[in-house]
């Protein structure tokens, strides 16, 4: 049976997330207080999962490090079809760059055992550096095809898929076990279900801290990343706006007279 | 001959070549790795893997590289993750680079991350400037929660960014510089564990983005797929471009080639239509020069209305049709 680990994240709620801001005279972040969900595209690797389970039988997994909150997105997970949710939560992994996140998903990954593929979501919402997932692959020494968009032949030991490039696709070979990065255009994912939901209820979500991973503190959070904030400023704009207003007629008709005198509309 | 001594390390870009081309933020990189070694006091070396690459090399030195270690292989022609991070990593702990940069392309997604993880060293993506403070440590700046974020990586190295195409100007090459081009062997025992069976490029439809001189953008105000599709009309009437913000391509409207920011591409056009977009800095920061920029949004207070030249607050599903239709009549008048 394939072992799948779907590595997710809690992001703030993207909808509400342009509420957190630099403020400009302190220039430290305003927090809001905005919901963690399910990051988007984690959506479509948790998909996934719960496809390949459903075709072939597979024991899924599911690991998130974050706040104690992000419990509540493990479990969406659960109900989404996951049979096993991990929280990585320590006050320790605060402030992790994409490194210090990804060696504390691999040590999550080493613990959680074996495994045949690790799926996760191209890029977080509120991140989107694109970084965890090839950063993940390599402290784990596994292969990773970053933006699959189809899973083309599934094979004992080796995977066919195909992976978006600018203007164009690559089809590639990957041996198991892997590490997929996934996009949207891969699935269109489930919405929760009544039955999933009680389900999901009777599964235990486990948290792991430090202790638990038996790593060092230097390894893990702020100190164990290489890359920190150095500052926050808010930006000022050079230009000058001018509001056309008047009825929708005349708010056109005006544009359109700008423009054609900043010569982009010619009249035939 | 005497020798140099250079108290830091050297300032590197990984070059990146399509069918024997290098691409254009290849060139605009090095002009600005030029900019920073200057003021080190260190050379600028580039990494090009590709085949039959002698020429494009020559360019790389006119464009400001002292150094280009070359990789000249058929096994390299296309991109692989596995032969390319396993020499750049080897060169990487010979030469001790100070600064390590890379395009935001689908390969700059990707080989930064499994350099970076390797070498345990921090990694910093979508760069929209990169400067060197009092302390010669590089500020790595991209857009955030409204603002600008300066992040650095104070004491591992190298330090590692990646920009887009368009974030930093193309060099005057300069076929006088002298330079030095170092071949690369493939190293031989690679696992092989991935393996490219297929490379499809298809021709993009319509203006291309980067080029445009018009550029129409649509963002989450565009309601649904029939207000994208007034967006889309809006584009063709003006001939225009048709660019987008996150948010249109997470509720799938449009693809992710559309995309204009900070992780998309960077335009510069001479006249900018943003509709139904608020203006959030990650989309802004990727319109760069713009001679005229328009906003519609029905948000008066949206961030875009600092932005622009011309604003006009209004619903754009309401707004556009209507703009389409006296522009059509303009045009026949």
């Amino acid at each position: 049976m394939l072992k799948i680990v779907v590595c997710v994240k809690a992001v703030p709620d993207p909808e509400k997330a342009d509420q957190i801001r630099i403020d400009p005279v302190s220039k430290a972040l305003v927090r809001a207080d905005v919901p963690l969900v399910l990051n988007p595209l984690d959506k479509n690797a948790m998909e996934a999962a719960v496809q390949l389970k459903e075709q072939f039988g597979a024991h899924v997994s599911v690991l998130s490090m974050g706040p104690p909150p992000a419990a509540n997105v493990v479990k969406e997970c659960l109900a989404l079809g996951a049979d096993q949710g991990i929280l990585l939560s320590d006050r320790a992994f605060a402030g992790a760059d994409a490194y210090a996140t990804a060696y504390t998903l691999a040590r999550g990954v080493e613990k959680i055992g074996s495994y045949d593929l690790i799926l996760c979501g191209r890029a977080s919402s509120d991140g989107s550096t694109e970084w965890v997932g090839p950063e993940l692959a390599t402290l784990l020494d596994t292969p990773i095809v970053t933006m699959v968009e189809e899973i083309i032949e599934y094979g004992d030991e080796w995977w066919k898929v195909k992976s978006g490039l600018d203007n164009g696709y690559r089809v590639v070979r990957v041996k198991l076990p892997a590490v997929l990065t996934v996009t949207r255009e891969l699935n269109t994912p489930r919405t929760l279900s009544f039955s999933g939901i009680i389900k999901a209820r009777r599964k235990q979500i486990s948290q792991w801290g430090i202790d638990d991973l038996d790593i060092p503190e230097q390894a893990v959070g702020l100190k164990g990343s290489p890359t920190i904030v150095s500052e926050m400023t808010t930006q000022e704009s050079t230009r000058e706006v001018e509001m056309i207003s008047g009825t929708r007629e005349e708010m056109a008709e005006r544009l359109i007279q700008k423009l054609a005198d900043a010569g982009f509309l010619a009249s035939s | 001959m005497t020798t140099v001594e250079f108290r830091h390390g050297p300032v590197w870009v990984i070059a990146e070549q399509i069918e024997g081309r290098v691409r254009a933020v290849s060139f605009q990189l090095i002009g600005h790795a030029r900019k920073l070694a200057d003021e080190l006091g260190a050379p600028v070396e580039v990494i090009l893997l590709g085949e039959s690459l002698d020429e494009p090399a020559q360019q790389l030195i006119a464009a400001g590289a002292d150094t280009v270690y070359l990789g000249d292989d058929p096994d390299l022609a296309f991109y692989h993750p596995e032969i390319y991070t396993e020499m750049i990593v080897r060169l990487a702990q010979e030469r001790q680079p100070e600064i390590m940069l890379i395009g935001s392309t689908p390969m700059g997604r990707e080989l930064p991350a499994l350099v970076a993880a390797r070498l345990r060293t921090g990694l910093t993506a979508h760069c929209i400037d990169l400067v060197l403070n009092e302390n010669m440590i590089l500020e790595q700046k991209v857009p955030g929660y409204g603002g600008l974020i300066s992040i650095i990586c104070p004491e591992r190295r190298p330090q590692m960014a990646t920009a887009a195409r368009g974030v930093f100007p193309s060099p005057e090459l300069d076929t006088s510089r002298p330079g030095r081009v170092a071949p690369l062997v493939v190293p031989k025992e690679i696992p092989h564990r991935i393996e490219t069976l297929e490379i499809v490029r298809e021709e993009p439809e319509g203006v291309p983005l980067e080029s445009a001189a018009v550029v129409v953008a649509g963002g989450a105000g565009a309601g649904d797929p029939g207000g994208w599709r007034e967006i889309q009309g809006l584009a063709r009437v003006l001939n225009a471009a048709l660019g987008s913000t996150r948010p249109a391509v997470d509720e799938g409207w449009t693809e992710l080639e559309t995309m204009i920011g900070q992780s998309g591409k960077v335009v510069s056009p001479e006249l900018y239509l943003g509709v139904g977009l608020s203006g959030e800095l990650q989309h802004m920061v990727g319109i760069v020069g713009a001679k005229v920029m328009v906003a519609v949004n029905n948000d008066a207070k949206s961030p875009v209305f600092e932005q622009v030249d011309y604003g006009i607050v209004d619903d754009c599903r309401e707004f556009v049709p209507v703009l389409i239709e006296k522009i059509r009549e303009y045009q026949t008048k």
